[in-house]
């Protein structure tokens, strides 16, 4: 587990349970391809995921690790096995899940205010209230006096920071997240990946945190979950004990960062390998 | 709006220059094409008045000062079927009811068929069949079902609209971005709130295109229904014109017939300048209208 301390009460729905928040067990997806066969996206997948806690999934590209997050969000339905979310069977989106996806999904013809007042409005909160909550979101991640601008009028990092206050204005118990800042430079992502625990931090959420880059999957993680090849399964589950708070530009120069990150690269290493080969072969 | 400042930098196609003092280079650009714009109408006016004068017959080719006179004549004394006012009305009461008729039918069952891939799939041969009928024949068939009055005008419109309205809803209902989409499933919208803030804001840039089009079919389908048969509207003035080969009353019809579309075309054009205030501004294209 985690050194961390009880999060602060009342800061975000932690289940009154004390199992896992999330439970895989023997999770499988496949989906059907436009040809009309079937290709498995996940076999076989069993992980928990506690309260509080800092998960991030590593494993070669394509391998699967996103339809992961869309069976707990409940965007997918399981082909066979058990999702859980806070010791309830998956069906339908489950209450207090957050999803940032890896693509831009603010509404573009919404300012910045009422993109982030959304969560609030579909949950039926006034406009009044609605719109004084999402003001200080806005500036609890950086972007006040933004709150007229469109999303298009703004740059990659903007974007994310309103992606990041629209989710968290719901206060998610479980906060999932898809390559959120895989699209930005690399400055810009660790500034990113430094907000993004400054804003967990105390929350008691759980997050899933999807990514291909190992340094971010260590840095900001309190496990890291490898996973094979396509079909994915879990590979390896690496803790990382390293202290919080963190501070992503420093922590990775750290000699306990260079071992964990040997650990997990040798998980990871052969799974990546099979990966090329088969891009390779599809290739020639 | 600091932000798309670049927006503007494209419309200059050529390195920035140095303006002399006095307009800038687009302000005299803009004089530029106005003075040409003119020139040439009054080049084909001019052309078309003598020909009409030397060469060519009057009678069957009118001209210029003839179709003047004959405005003039109708706004001042009227036409034969009464005022011209009344007339303009008739034609744009018909139009506009057929416009709004049809483009609600339109949207509403163009996003329903778009969001239920089974109710799409029952009625697309339907919709395939109806959309191949020459449907400007249908106006006789509407004046025998709902007599000479407006009604059976409307109804033309509306079939002519619909179909504009529909096809473009349609489609605009199935390119929803399904990442916006499931974000607003995971934020917890319903379903009614899906629609309303998803997806009939997101296909309202498709529907706002045709209703552009679908305005210009409205004033098509009353004027052919009043062709077909009327006590009242510019159908029925150009139509009288042409039994009485008026040529003059024919142009003078179309003229106002134009001007309305080209209003209607204005008002719309500004409606869709609100709804998608939001859009990134686009480099306008050259010839600004």
């Amino acid at each position: 587990m985690t050194q961390r301390t009880q999060p602060p009460a009342g800061v975000a729905s932690a289940p009154p349970q004390t199992g896992p928040v999330i439970r895989l067990s023997g999770a499988t997806k496949t989906f059907e391809t436009s040809a009309g066969g079937e290709f498995t996206a996940l076999r076989n997948v069993t992980l928990d995921v506690n309260p509080g806690e800092f998960v991030t999934v590593v494993g070669p590209t394509g391998c699967g690790k996103s339809t992961t997050l869309a069976l707990v969000s409940g965007l997918e339905p399981a082909s066979a096995g058990g999702v859980e979310v806070a010791g309830q069977p998956v069906r339908g989106i489950p209450a207090g899940v957050g999803y940032m996806f890896q693509s831009d999904a603010a509404l573009p013809w919404r300012t910045v205010l009422d993109n982030v007042a959304l969560g609030l409005r579909y949950r039926g909160v006034g406009r009044a209230e609605a719109r004084a909550r999402a003001r200080d979101w806005i500036a609890r991640v950086g972007l006040a006096g933004f709150e007229k601008y469109y999303p298009h009028q703004l740059s990659g990092g903007m974007r994310k920071r309103v992606a990041m206050a629209q989710m968290l204005i719901t206060e998610p118990s479980i906060i999932l997240m898809d390559e959120p800042f895989g699209a930005l430079d690399v400055q810009t992502r660790e500034l990113m990946q430094d907000e993004l625990l400054r804003l967990w931090a105390g929350s008691g959420a759980a997050v899933v945190f999807v990514t291909h880059d190992l340094t971010e999957a260590i840095a900001l993680a309190d496990r890291v979950v490898v996973m094979t090849a396509a079909p994915a399964t879990v590979k390896a589950d690496v803790r990382v004990d390293l202290p919080r708070p963190r501070r992503v530009e420093e922590i990775r120069l750290e000699p306990a960062f260079l071992d964990i990150y040997r650990d997990v690269w040798d998980a990871l290493r052969e799974e990546v390998e099979i990966s090329r080969m088969r891009g390779a072969n599809r290739v020639a | 709006m600091s932000l798309d400042t670049d927006a503007m930098a494209v419309e200059a196609d050529a390195p920035p220059r140095r303006v002399p003092a006095g307009l800038s280079r687009r302000a005299r650009r803009g004089w530029k094409v106005q003075l040409v714009r003119l020139a040439l109408v009054v080049a084909w006016l001019g052309s078309w008045e003598l020909a009409a004068s030397r060469w060519i017959d009057p009678f069957y080719y009118s001209k210029p000062t003839a179709i003047g006179h004959r405005l003039v004549d109708w706004f001042t004394k009227g036409t034969s079927f009464g005022s011209i006012w009344t007339n303009i009305g008739y034609t744009l009461a018909e139009a506009v009811y057929g416009f709004v008729i049809g483009a609600i039918a339109g949207i509403v069952l163009g996003v329903a068929l778009g969001r239920s891939r089974f109710l799409a799939d029952v009625c697309a041969p339907f919709i395939k069949a109806a959309n191949a009928i020459p449907r400007i024949v249908l106006a006789s068939l509407f004046v025998i079902w709902f007599g000479l009055g407006m009604s059976s005008k409307i109804a033309t419109a509306v079939v002519l609209v619909f179909f504009a309205v529909f096809f473009n809803a349609f489609q605009g209902a199935r390119e929803v971005d399904k990442v916006v989409n499931d974000n607003a499933r995971i934020l917890g919208a319903n379903r009614w709130q899906l629609m309303t803030t998803i997806v009939l804001p997101s296909a309202t840039s498709w529907i706002l295109a045709s209703l552009h089009t679908a305005f210009g079919f409205a004033l098509i389908g009353a004027i052919v229904g009043e062709f077909t048969g009327a006590d009242k509207g510019l159908g029925l003035l150009i139509n009288n014109a042409q039994g009485t080969f008026d040529s003059a009353g024919i142009y003078a019809g179309m003229i106002i017939v134009t001007v309305i579309a080209l209003l209607a075309e204005w008002l719309l054009g500004l409606l869709e300048k609100r709804l998608l205030a939001w859009r990134p501004r686009q480099a306008t294209s050259g010839a600004a209208t």
